[in-house]
């Protein structure tokens, strides 16, 4: 069966939608993210669907439900990339993700995740000074 | 008046027919060259409309047509299904309505994200939904 | 043989091309300005040739006949051209006029004295000639349509100009009423720029908008909505005092969207979001 591959960056997790979700892989993924984030303690997680064409309703309750459920388990989502097209038909569907931070591109979406968890990298050299947070 | 030009009849009976009945609506859509952002409305409404047919209605076939009214072309779409149909379509076009566990957002989004939208039901012999996506609407 | 008007097209076509083109030519509406006399006869030749040979005993009856679509679309596309070169719709209805005229001309002297067929085949003229008529006022009409359509496309297109403000900042000032023809084109024009920038930071300026009513604020929020989904912030600025009177009037809640009264205090809101600070420097004394 089709699955969606989830990386791990640090402490963060990134999904890349490649492909247009058909409902089954959509609840396959909803899964895959919620066990990893539980096994690696992921404060993170990243979902690009910059290459995604369609969000409809069902696709956006998977959203909604993969933050929800990260949110449980002390981790931020945030989607990332999302196409104006897909943007314009979610709004008119009726369907704005509340409670789903939102950034323009990977790069941004990490930066608001760093802000958002208050985390201080240990791979981040210039910051150390304030010493190892407590995982 | 409006006026079919093309018809083509594709059968859904299971999820992953769902994929080929997206890519066929967009290649019409593509066709007449309807704009992005209304070929993504288009198709999030067939997205929605398939997914009630396929959970509701057991499957059924879609109806891919190019029409033409004036100087508007345009894509209509007509789901028909067998299943049980619905009793109160009013309550099912309510924002927040669902007898699944789902959003409620499919119908009543659904009409929002087309320029014409219509529903016919009988319980027990089935469901009809037909909707029209203007290339420029 | 006996004497009727497909018969005479055929062979009087030069005398009734000469008429017509004298007629025309004569007339007082007659537009050089836009159409050469060249041109006008060649126009005029084409349409004669179609109905002579298109022009059958059996359709003459038959206004509705498919064998007047090749006529109707050298009409039509004559129309069209007029309508699109400006020609009012008195200067175009008299090129068909004049047609009815020159032929009737023809015919009378054709006829001489059979006053019985001359008014026979003068009805058939006017019957063909008035749906011609009809014809070509109904598309002229289409085509001084699509002048307007394709104009108020070219409106929209102009009226909606998304500014690079600063590095990461986009500003959109709206002129005029909001509809959602045009909402859908602002959203579109906006989004399609916060991608092509990276912007994280869009100001939508509506200062220009005469009023807005519930369904004007219910578009602002949808653009603010769809802006977040993407990923950027978007405020609204340039509200005038009356515009918050109505809006609290009407019962608006815009309260998930951060407003400013001018696109200078949304500016600096932009700023104090990226962390940029715009600050006086001191002048340098010079001794």
């Amino acid at each position: 069966m089709d699955r969606i591959p989830i990386l791990r960056m640090g402490s963060f997790l990134l999904v890349t939608i490649q492909v247009d979700l058909y409902d089954r892989l959509a609840l396959t993924l909803e899964s895959d993210l919620v066990q990893m984030v539980n096994k690696t303690g992921a404060k993170g997680v990243l979902i690009d669907i910059s290459a995604v064409s369609i969000v409809d309703s069902f696709m956006g309750r998977i959203i909604g439900n993969i933050a929800s459920m990260s949110k449980i388990l002390d981790a931020e989502t945030v989607v990332v990339g999302m196409q104006p097209a897909v943007a314009i038909t979610l709004i008119e569907l009726g369907l704005p993700l509340k409670g789903v931070h939102t950034a323009l591109d990977v790069e941004k979406g990490m930066a608001l995740l760093r802000t958002m968890i208050d985390e201080d990298p240990e791979d981040d050299q210039e910051d150390i000074e304030h010493g190892p947070v407590a995982e | 008046m409006v006026l079919s030009l093309s018809k083509d009849t594709i059968q859904v009976v299971k999820e992953q027919d769902t994929v080929f009945l997206k890519n066929r609506v967009k290649e019409t859509a593509t066709r007449i060259k309807m704009g992005l952002v209304n070929q993504t409305k288009l198709i999030t409404a067939a997205s929605e409309l398939v997914r009630n047919m396929l959970r509701y209605g057991n499957g059924g076939y879609c109806d891919i047509e190019v029409v033409s009214s004036g100087r508007n072309n345009g894509v209509r779409l007509t789901f028909v299904d067998k299943g049980p149909g619905i009793a109160d379509i009013p309550q099912a076009m309510k924002d927040g309505f669902s007898t699944g566990r789902s959003l409620g957002l499919g119908l009543p989004g659904t009409r929002r994200l087309v320029n014409e939208f219509d529903i016919k039901s009988t319980v027990g012999e089935g469901t009809t939904v037909m909707v029209i996506k203007w290339a420029n609407g | 043989m006996s004497l009727t008007t497909n018969n005479l097209l055929k062979e009087k076509k030069k005398n009734i091309l000469e008429l017509w083109m004298k007629n025309q030519l004569a007339d007082e509406g007659l537009r050089e300005d836009l159409i050469s006399n060249e041109e006008l006869r060649s126009q005029s030749e084409e349409l004669i040739d179609a109905l002579v040979d298109n022009l059958t005993e059996g359709i003459v009856a038959d206004v509705n006949a498919d064998e007047w679509s090749p006529v109707i679309e050298i009409l039509g596309g004559i129309a069209i051209t007029r309508a699109r070169q400006g020609f009012s719709p008195r200067e175009t209805g008299n090129f068909v006029f004049s047609l009815k005229e020159a032929l009737l001309e023809v015919l009378q002297s054709e006829t001489k004295t059979d006053a019985d067929a001359l008014f026979q085949e003068s009805r058939k003229i006017s019957r063909i000639m008035d749906s011609l008529s009809v014809v070509t006022f109904e598309t002229f009409i289409k085509g001084r349509e699509e002048v307007i359509l394709r104009q108020t496309d070219e409106i929209t297109e102009i009226s909606t100009p998304v500014i690079r403000v600063w590095d990461g900042i986009l500003a959109l000032p709206i002129i005029g009423t909001l509809d959602s023809a045009r909402t859908q084109v602002v959203m579109e024009n906006l989004l399609q720029e916060i991608v092509e920038t990276g912007s994280s930071i869009a100001i939508l300026d509506i200062s220009g908008v005469p009023a807005v009513d519930s369904l004007v604020a219910q578009h602002l929020i949808k653009t603010v909505s769809a802006t977040r989904l993407m990923g950027a912030e978007c405020i609204i600025s340039g509200i005038r005092p009356e515009i918050a009177q109505t809006v609290v009037h009407l019962g608006i809640d815009l309260s998930t969207i951060i407003t400013k009264a001018s696109l200078a205090s949304a500016l600096s809101y932009a700023f104090k979001v990226m962390r940029l600070e715009v600050k006086k420097i001191p002048a340098v004394q010079k001794f």
